[in-house]
């Protein structure tokens, strides 16, 4: 056991010394520190009640889209002096338990997301019943209302999908493929569709293990071998595009690679012309959106929408809007 | 094995003639396997049989080899480790935030990861051989709290779910040459990790079928009492075991860093199966005892070429998991059956 500790001592004694010395003078943190230095810190501007609302999301472990949606509503709330409360579930009857957690726990708004509408129907009702109000955010658009929710914010899946379809006409693609990191997901599914409905040349799917990125970069590699005239790819995540790019370059093909959803490495991309162009919901105004309009209803009984869904995209982002985005990208709001 | 053997007639001495031997060897039929599945796509898939094609199915399938030779030699030695999907994300995001936070050079991150790796196999090792518990319940327990720490310290550190980038900083570019780089070899672009997974296999091979070690490892993975009773140093080796599955990991995690730079911490779930997979259809006993280092080679070989070969044949894809499950169940069958033939030729 003593030899055991004296080796330990020596290799974190070793790494000690190895990170002393071995400082890097470019990137890292203390660049960072540097930029977010003129930055001003958030604090409280309105005098309601401390309420409390939950937000509840379909999103797997360590999605950064929903990171994104999180901290917009983390920062309305912080303005609206509200708690807020976030889980989520990628499971959807565990989704619906979540909500009814949030039911029992009595709290003063929900936020739900309805990527599996029929599964969280029951919970929801519970919540009208308890007179709770209900704002139901990204996904769900068509069944928000007969559910009983204020307003749906969000994104239409399949408009979105209609919207890359004609950027692509336009930039008169012929053959593309559509890269789904998750088989079974409805959502991804209604984006590649969305696609087909307006794209005028042929459409093709892959379905690759978003779980390992060598998968999906030799996946997307092979398809691109197989079929040298695919011309576009898109991917529906942010982070496969950098993926994509790196298949593309390694397959030798002269494809464009374009993607759904934003974050720092698209926006560079966009920039130095990896990619062509970005397809936006604006997720950060998805999440601040819901608690403010929550807050607005409790405060001053207002509503948005008239019955009909707030969109918060489509927005096509291509390099002409990448300059202005890239700061916003870099601390993770957008 | 037991008493009653003849003195004449040792089991360990007996002559078996070249054909037998063969049939004997684990990997027989996940070689036979392999052989048939790669006529079969080189046949169905158009441009299959190209090389550059060929180095993307290694490339595919090396990101799995690597993980699946240490787990292999595990489970050889009679034991699981599910934690093993998770580890290889835990590793690149602990020297990705390492070298971030302290702005430090790359390869400052890329040594702390190895210890904390490391680490991580001591501990499964450690609870293992201290508590008796059962690995599978060990290393679950491992895996979830990993997968809980992955977001949990990545969200506190960076802010957000996945790590910043660090392609910027110093000792990037030749960490990058060592884990991820491209190697041109007679014309074909071949990844770094098909060189690491085949030194892996052979280091592997000679430490399982040429050295002390190897001999504990089949005997704690066939009888464990026994092998103690024999003075076989039962906790070491299993300890040591976890360890290998967490040099594996370390490897694989460093490509991921340097290869796709910005690191997920949601990625790795289920990838620990995929890993086993691998190592069964390679030939390896789940009950322990039997297998090799190759054969697990020629699992993820299999697993690489069917996953890809489905995009080669631009087949629908929905129907790849029930291809990837009959192929595991004939695997097994033939190895199972091959077995017996052998066993029963003795």
């Amino acid at each position: 056991m003593a030899r055991f500790r004296t080796w330990v001592g020596i290799a974190v004694a070793g790494a000690l010394s190895v990170a002393l010395a071995g400082c890097s003078s470019t990137g890292g943190k203390r660049a960072e520190d540097a930029r977010r230095a003129a930055v001003a810190p958030a604090g409280v501007a309105v005098a309601t009640p401390r309420w409390t609302f939950a937000m509840i999301t379909h999103s797997g472990d360590g999605d950064t889209f929903w990171d994104i949606v999180q901290s917009g509503a983390e920062q309305a709330a912080r303005k609206d002096n509200v708690t807020f409360l976030y889980s989520h579930d990628d499971e959807a009857q565990q989704q619906a338990q979540l909500v009814d957690a949030a039911v029992d726990k009595k709290v003063d708004g929900i936020i739900v997301t309805l990527a599996k509408p029929e599964a969280m129907k029951a919970a929801v009702a519970r919540a009208e019943k308890a007179g709770i109000p209900v704002i139901t955010v990204n996904s769900g658009s068509a069944q928000s209302k007969a559910f009983g929710a204020l307003t749906h914010i969000g994104q239409d899946e399949s408009v979105a999908g209609e919207a890359v379809g004609e950027e692509l006409n336009k930039r008169g693609r012929k053959n593309v493929l559509c890269v789904l990191h998750e088989q079974g997901n409805v959502g991804h599914e209604q984006r590649c569709d969305g696609i087909g409905k307006t794209f005028r040349g042929t459409l093709r799917k892959l379905y690759v293990n978003g779980t390992s990125m060598p998968d999906v970069q030799s996946a997307i590699e092979a398809k691109l071998q197989a079929d040298t005239s695919l011309d576009a790819v898109v991917t529906l995540g942010a982070p496969y595009a950098d993926t994509a790019v790196k298949a593309k370059t390694d397959a030798g093909s002269r494809a464009e690679i374009d993607t759904f959803d934003l974050n720092a490495k698209v926006v560079a991309g966009l920039r130095n012309g990896t990619l062509g162009f970005a397809v936006d919901q604006q997720p950060y105004l998805q999440g601040y959106q819901a608690v403010d309009l929550l807050w607005l209803y409790k405060y001053n009984g207002d509503v948005l929408g008239g019955g009909k869904p707030v969109l918060t995209g489509p927005q096509i982002v291509t390099k002409d809007q990448a300059d202005a985005l890239a700061k916003y990208t870099e601390r993770g709001t957008r | 094995m037991t008493a009653t053997t003849d003195e004449t007639t040792d089991e360990r001495v007996l002559r078996i003639s070249p054909p037998k031997r063969l049939l004997s060897r684990p990997e027989l039929g996940s070689v036979v396997g392999a052989l048939a599945v790669f006529a079969f796509f080189a046949l169905a898939a158009d441009g299959f049989l190209r090389a550059s094609s060929l180095s993307t199915v290694l490339y595919a399938s090396s990101a799995i080899g690597i993980m699946a030779v240490p787990v292999a030699l595990l489970m050889i030695g009679g034991e699981f480790d599910l934690s093993a999907g998770v580890l290889v994300t835990s590793s690149a995001l602990v020297s990705s935030m390492f070298s971030y936070q302290m702005t430090a050079n790359a390869w400052v991150g890329v040594g702390v990861s190895l210890l904390v790796t490391l680490a991580v196999g001591a501990f499964n090792g450690f609870m293992l051989t201290r508590t008796g518990l059962p690995s599978f319940i060990v290393t679950l327990g491992t895996f979830l709290m990993l997968a809980g720490m992955n977001l949990g310290f990545t969200k506190l550190i960076d802010g957000t779910v996945s790590t910043k980038t660090i392609a910027d900083m110093e000792g990037f570019a030749s960490a990058r040459e060592v884990f991820a780089s491209t190697l041109t070899v007679g014309g074909v672009d071949v990844k770094v990790t098909i060189v690491w997974w085949l030194g892996l296999v052979a280091l592997a091979s000679w430490i399982l079928l040429r050295t002390r070690a190897g001999n504990w490892i089949f005997a704690v993975g066939g009888n464990a009492d026994a092998a103690r009773a024999v003075g076989v140093p039962v906790a070491k080796t299993k300890t040591g075991l976890y360890l290998g599955v967490a040099f594996g990991a370390w490897v694989l995690g460093q490509h991921l860093l340097f290869s796709f730079d910005a690191i997920q911490s949601g990625e790795g779930v289920g990838n620990e199966l995929i890993y086993i997979i691998a190592a069964v259809i390679g030939g390896c006993l789940i009950t322990g005892g039997h297998g090799s280092a190759v054969g697990s080679a020629v699992g993820a070989l299999l697993f690489g070429m069917t996953s890809k070969g489905i995009v080669f044949a631009e087949w629908n894809p929905d129907w790849f998991k029930f291809f990837l499950g009959a192929m595991l169940l004939l695997a097994t069958l033939l190895n199972t059956w091959v077995r017996k033939r052998a066993e029963a030729a003795k």
